[in-house]
């Protein structure tokens, strides 16, 4: 099981067909256990890693955004982070340890959409005390997979 | 020039395939099975290691035997993997590769006309560095009936019809990926004990074992004063061109060696000493690469044997040695053939002896792409190009 996950979580796309001959599991039985990971929602959905800044043409602006919010009884956080969350800007959504409670990752067209969402939906929401944007100069490496092309390693195409 | 060249190293038979490694270097698009290293660089912090020891300034010579601090390490990892107890000051040695340590050994050893036994298919040094000390190679021949193991009763036969000074064992083996169990080793060492020739055990690809924990030679009881163990960095941390391996044995004969080694060598370098320092603290990136093998090793082995090319399932290594036998061609034929006409490299396994004209060394240290896109290609090959 773990096997399968890490390889799928390396390549998607891969084929049930590659997928057996990496397991050494048959294919039929390889698409039940999918099947069942996806029902479980261990497997969420398959997507691809993009790197936006090699597209020509418009980008779009991403942004941390850390939010000092405060708990409401009995729901603690879980209700303002589902208020926040529920935005389709907001592309991830952390509760976290320290110095604020909540970090987004929004993305927006331009800088200005992003300040236009924090200053019109974010900041005025009763629970949310303060707001600290921190807008994304370049990614290197995101899941796991650096976003530069690798170097082709140099190995002779044949010794002993 | 002839004349200025010495008999010994003219002698000395070239690798017959040379002209067949010429032309796969020189052939554009290929699909290579026949690299005899990882495709993996070494992990990131071993080479960040590296580079830091460089940035600090160290960049001299080191003892003799190597850092002390490598040599502790060694001995640790020793106890803590085989419970295996050498002493770091007396007892092992730093050496440039498992190839010197080799060198070292047989030198350190052999007078000229001393015999050494060599269990064929071998890794092509082990012939010359036994000619290069004018010894003589007893050869003990195994079958893929066999299972490409040594047969504990020819090994008896021969010791006692040669009487050899030594004998080189090599497990996890290179070419065959074939390794022993510990119930097999102790027939060996129950036939080896009774005899008197000392055992050089290379032990390179010792990490990368895939059905079975791997036992040392010199595990056994009695064996550690008899066994030179030679070890190294190269395969199993994928750090082939730091040059970096170690030596360990009786005081006598690694005092031996260092002798040798502080003439030839005066050291490992240091930035490869400091460098496998870090990698025997890297035990998950050697368990990762061991899994990707792993996978590999079983893809490849099933798809060759369902071409009707006959392989075992290597225990250890990554290479599988298969027969072409089948097809009809000896191995460099089938080799030279299947390069020109699909574009795949595979090292014929007559490098490795003689006798092995029917099977090639294909090694599965490439990308599961690469491997993929080979065996698409002998698929193409034996339906278009072969008779059966």
């Amino acid at each position: 099981m773990e096997d399968i996950l890490k390889i799928l979580e390396e390549n998607a796309r891969i084929s049930f067909e590659d997928l057996a001959k990496l397991t050494g599991k048959k294919e039929p039985e390889l698409r039940k256990m999918v099947n069942k990971l996806e029902k479980k929602g261990v497997i969420v959905k398959y997507k691809a890693v993009i790197n936006k800044e090699l597209l020509p043409g418009e980008r779009s602006v991403l942004a941390l955004i850390e939010v000092k919010v405060s708990p409401q009884k009995d729901v603690g956080f879980d209700a303002i982070a589902e208020r926040i969350y529920k935005f389709p800007e907001v592309k991830s959504c952390y509760l976290l340890s320290g110095t604020y409670d909540l970090l987004l990752i929004v993305e927006g067209k331009s800088i200005h959409t992003v300040a236009d969402f924090v200053a019109e939906k974010l900041a005025p929401l009763e629970s949310v005390k303060g707001t600290v944007t921190h807008f994304m100069l370049k990614k290197y490496k995101e899941d796991g997979v650096i976003l530069r092309k690798k170097k082709e390693i140099k190995r002779l195409t044949i010794t002993y | 020039m002839d004349r200025f060249i010495s008999h010994k190293v003219k002698n000395l038979a070239p690798s017959g395939i040379r002209q067949f490694f010429d032309l796969v270097l020189k052939t554009k698009d290929v699909v290579s099975l026949g690299v005899g290293e990882p495709d993996f660089p070494a992990p990131w912090r071993i080479r960040e290691k590296a580079i830091y020891s460089l940035e600090q300034g160290y960049t001299s010579y080191t003892s003799n035997k190597g850092l002390l601090r490598l040599r502790l390490e060694i001995a640790h990892f020793l106890k803590k993997h085989y419970r295996l107890i050498y002493d770091p000051e007396q007892e092992i040695l730093v050496t440039t590769g498992v190839s010197e340590g080799l060198d070292l050994a047989i030198r350190a050893v052999l007078n000229p006309q001393e015999r050494v036994i060599l269990v064929y298919p071998c890794y092509v040094a082990y012939p010359a560095v036994v000619e290069l000390s004018a010894g003589r190679v007893v050869p003990l021949y195994t079958s893929f009936e066999e299972g490409f193991k040594i047969n504990p009763e020819k090994l008896k036969e021969l010791i006692k019809k040669y009487r050899p000074k030594a004998i080189i064992l090599n497990y996890p083996a290179n070419p065959t990926g074939v390794s022993y169990s510990k119930e097999e080793l102790k027939k060996l060492w129950r036939v080896l004990s009774k005899e008197d020739l000392l055992v050089i055990s290379d032990e390179i690809y010792d990490l990368i074992t895939y059905d079975f924990k791997h036992t040392p030679f010199s595990a056994f009881k009695g064996a550690k004063g008899r066994t030179i163990y030679l070890g190294g960095f190269s395969k199993n941390y994928a750090m082939t061109g730091f040059r970096v391996g170690f030596a360990c044995g009786r005081k006598e004969l690694i005092e031996q060696m260092s002798k040798i080694h502080s003439f030839v060598m005066l050291c490992a370098p240091i930035t490869s000493q400091l460098s496998a320092v870090e990698a025997l603290n890297s035990q998950k990136d050697v368990e990762y690469m061991v899994k990707e093998y792993r996978r590999r090793r079983d893809f490849i082995v099933s798809e060759l044997n369902s071409l009707g090319f006959k392989t075992l399932l290597p225990q250890g290594t990554f290479y599988c040695f298969s027969s072409v036998k089948n097809t009809g061609l000896s191995s460099l034929e089938f080799a030279s053939l299947l390069l020109k006409k699909v574009k795949v490299a595979v090292v014929p396994g007559e490098a490795f002896g003689l006798p092995y004209k029917d099977f090639i060394r294909i090694s599965f240290a490439s990308p599961f792409q690469d491997l993929k896109e080979a065996i698409l290609r002998i698929r193409k090959f034996k339906e278009q190009y072969l008779k059966n």
